[in-house]
C-alpha cells in the first residue's frame, strides 16, 4: 500500500481510469464499433449492420482466413517441433555450441520481420531452390519467425525442470528414446502447448514478412487487411481483423483443450 | 552396485557420444532458413543488378535524403515511444500493485491481452479514432509522427508494464509500511523505495521495447502516413514496390546492424544482471 488515505486515493484512481480507458479501452472498442458500423462521420457510427461481418466470411476474405488458419497451423506444429528438439539438444550440447545457437535461435526477434521477408526473397528467387512465388515461402518466413518464441519457451521450461525423474528412469535401465518419450516429453507438454499458442496468436498476426514473400495465391488475412485498408474501405478492414481475432481466440481454446486432454492421458502409465 | 552404476553410466556416455549431431537438425533449419538469407542480403547489398561487385549501391543509397529521414524518423519513433511506455508501464504497475481497486486485476489482463494482438490492429482503430472523420476529428494527427508514436505506446506498454509489476510483487508490503511510519510522504516512499527497486526490471522491459519499436513495421505500414517512412518502410518499398533489391538489401543491412548492437548490448547486460523480469517470451 504506497497511498493510505483513501480520499487521497481518488484522484490517482481517476489518472489511471483516463488514461487506460484513452490508451487500451478507446482502440479496442472502437474497432468492434466500426466493424459494425454502416457509416461514421461523427462522434458515433451512423447505424449498424453485420454486412461487413458477412463479407468478411465470404469470397476473397474467407479464402485468406483459411490461409491464415492453415499458415498458422503448419508453421506452428513445425516451429514447436523444431523448437523442442533444438531446446533438448542444445541442453545436452557443450557450452560454446549451446551459447552460439542459443543467441542465432533469438535472432528473428532482434532483426526486422521485413528483413527476415527480404532475405527469403534473395535467396530463394534464384538456384539451387526458386521457392518465390510459392506458398512454401510464406510458411518458411512464419517457421522461422515464431520459432524463437516456441525455442525460448520450451528451452526456458526445461532449465526449470527436475531433471532427475529422467535420470531414475535412466538408472531403472530406460533407453534414451523411451526416457525422452515417456518422461522428457511428457514433461515439456505443458510449455509445448503454450509455444504452440504462442506461435499460432504470433503467426495470425503476422504482416511484415509476409507482405514481402506472399505469392497472389497464398494471401494471409492480415495481408488482406492491409490491401482493404489501402482501397479505403475500412470498415471492411476493421471487420476482416475482427473475425481474425475470433479465428485467433478459437484457434487457441482449441490448442488448449486438446493439450489438456494430451496431458492427462500422457502422464499416467 | 555395479550394475547400477553401470546404468547411471550408459544414457550419460550416449549423450555424450552424439550431442553434435542431435543438434545439427535444427541448425540446419536455422542455418538454411535465416543465415544464409542473411547472408545473401550482404552479398547483394555490394552486387549490382549485372552480378558485378560494387560499393556504388551503398553510396548512393548512403546518401539519398530518404534515407537520412528514414533513420531520423526510425531512432526518433522508437525513442519517444520507449520513453512514453516506460513512463506509461510504470504508472500503470505502480497504481495496479501499489493502489489497487476493485477490477484492477482484470484491468491488468487486459492490458496483457493487448500482447496477443496483431500490431497493426491499433493503428487500424487509430484511423477511426483520430482519423479525419471519426470520433475526435483531429485533421491531420493520424498522419503525423506522433500519431505513430501514440500507437507504439499503446502496443508495447505492457512489454513495461509486465517485469514492473513482476518485480513489485517481490517488493514486501512491510518496507512501504515501515518507510511511512518513519514519516516518508507518498512520493517519498515512490521515488526512495519504490522506483529503485523496480528499476532494473524497467530498464530490461524498455530496453526490449526499444529493440522491438525499432523493428515495427504494421502500425506504420497501416497509418499510411507519406511522410513517416521508418527503416522497415524503406526496405519494404525498396524491395517490394520497386523491386530494387540492392538498395533494400543496404537498408536492411544497416537496420539489422543496428538492431544486432542493441540485441547484444542487451543480452550482455540483463543476463550478467540475472533481470529475468523481461523474458522475451511474453
Amino acid at each position: 500500500m504506497l497511498i493510505w488515505s483513501r480520499s487521497a486515493r481518488w484522484p490517482i484512481w481517476a489518472l489511471f481510469a483516463a488514461v487506460f480507458l484513452v490508451i487500451v479501452a478507446a482502440p479496442l472498442a472502437v474497432l468492434v464499433a466500426a466493424a459494425l458500423a454502416t457509416e461514421w462521420n461523427d462522434v458515433l457510427p451512423g447505424g449498424f449492420t453485420v454486412a461487413h461481418l458477412g463479407s468478411a466470411l465470404t469470397g476473397e476474405n474467407q479464402g485468406s482466413l483459411l490461409v491464415s488458419l492453415q499458415t498458422a497451423a503448419v508453421a506452428g506444429l513445425a516451429a514447436v517441433a523444431v523448437g523442442t528438439w533444438a531446446a533438448l539438444a542444445l541442453a545436452a550440447a557443450p557450452r560454446w555450441l549451446r551459447k552460439g545457437a542459443d543467441g542465432l535461435l533469438h535472432l528473428p526477434v532482434a532483426i526486422p520481420s521485413v528483413v527476415v521477408g527480404l532475405g527469403l526473397l534473395v535467396a530463394y528467387s534464384r538456384p539451387p531452390l526458386l521457392l518465390n512465388g510459392t506458398r512454401w515461402i510464406v510458411l518458411i518466413a512464419h517457421l522461422v519467425l515464431v520459432l524463437s518464441f516456441s525455442y525460448a519457451t520450451v528451452s526456458s521450461a526445461l532449465a526449470r525442470i527436475d531433471d532427475s525423474y529422467a535420470q531414475v528412469a535412466a538408472s531403472l535401465g530406460a533407453r534414451p528414446a523411451l526416457v525422452l518419450w515417456r518422461v522428457r516429453l511428457p514433461m515439456l507438454l505443458p510449455a509445448m502447448s503454450a509455444a504452440a499458442a504462442l506461435a499460432v496468436a504470433l503467426s495470425m498476426g503476422e504482416v511484415g514478412a509476409t507482405i514481402m514473400v506472399y505469392p497472389p495465391d497464398w494471401r494471409t488475412l492480415p495481408v488482406t487487411v492491409f490491401t482493404l485498408t489501402d482501397r479505403g474501405r475500412t470498415f471492411d478492414a476493421a471487420a476482416a481483423t475482427l473475425i481474425l481475432l475470433g479465428a485467433t481466440l478459437v484457434a487457441l481454446l482449441i490448442l488448449g483443450r486438446v493439450s489438456r486432454g494430451r496431458t492427462t492421458t500422457g502422464v499416467s502409465p | 552396485m555395479t550394475t547400477a552404476a553401470l546404468a547411471v553410466e550408459r544414457p550419460a556416455r550416449a549423450t555424450r557420444v552424439s550431442p553434435l549431431l542431435w543438434a545439427l537438425p535444427p541448425l540446419v533449419v536455422l542455418a538454411g532458413f535465416l543465415i544464409y538469407p542473411l547472408v545473401l542480403v550482404g552479398v547483394q547489398s555490394v552486387t549490382n543488378e549485372d552480378g558485378v561487385r560494387t560499393l556504388e549501391t551503398w553510396r548512393s543509397v548512403l546518401a539519398a535524403g530518404e534515407f537520412h529521414r528514414a533513420i531520423g524518423n526510425t531512432v526518433l519513433i522508437a525513442g519517444a515511444a520507449t520513453a512514453g511506455c516506460i513512463m506509461l508501464g510504470t504508472f500503470f504497475a505502480v497504481v495496479l500493485a501499489l493502489v489497487p481497486f476493485p477490477g484492477s486485476g482484470a484491468a491488468a489482463r487486459a492490458v496483457d491481452t493487448l500482447l496477443a494482438f496483431p500490431s497493426f490492429l491499433i493503428a487500424l482503430s487509430f484511423t477511426f479514432l483520430y482519423g479525419a472523420a471519426g470520433v475526435l476529428q483531429l485533421g491531420d494527427f493520424l498522419y503525423s509522427r506522433w500519431c505513430v508514436i501514440l500507437a507504439e505506446i499503446t502496443f508495447y506498454t505492457p512489454f513495461v508494464m509486465r517485469p514492473a509489476l513482476a518485480a513489485l510483487t517481490h517488493l514486501p508490503a512491510e518496507r512501504l509500511a515501515v518507510a511511512a511510519s518513519l514519516g516518508a510522504r507518498p512520493g517519498q516512499v515512490l521515488r526512495r523505495v519504490v522506483l529503485p527497486e523496480i528499476a532494473p526490471a524497467v530498464a530490461a522491459g524498455g530496453a526490449l521495447t526499444l529493440l522491438l519499436t525499432l523493428n515495427e513495421f504494421g502500425i506504420v505500414l497501416f497509418i499510411g502516413a507519406k511522410d513517416v517512412i521508418t527503416l522497415p518502410m524503406l526496405v519494404h518499398s525498396k524491395g517490394v514496390v520497386t523491386f530494387d533489391y540492392p538498395s533494400a538489401c543496404v537498408v536492411a543491412v544497416v537496420e539489422v546492424a543496428l538492431s544486432a548492437l542493441l540485441y547484444l548490448l542487451y543480452r550482455r547486460i540483463f543476463r550478467r544482471k540475472g533481470a529475468r523480469g523481461a523474458d522475451l517470451v511474453p
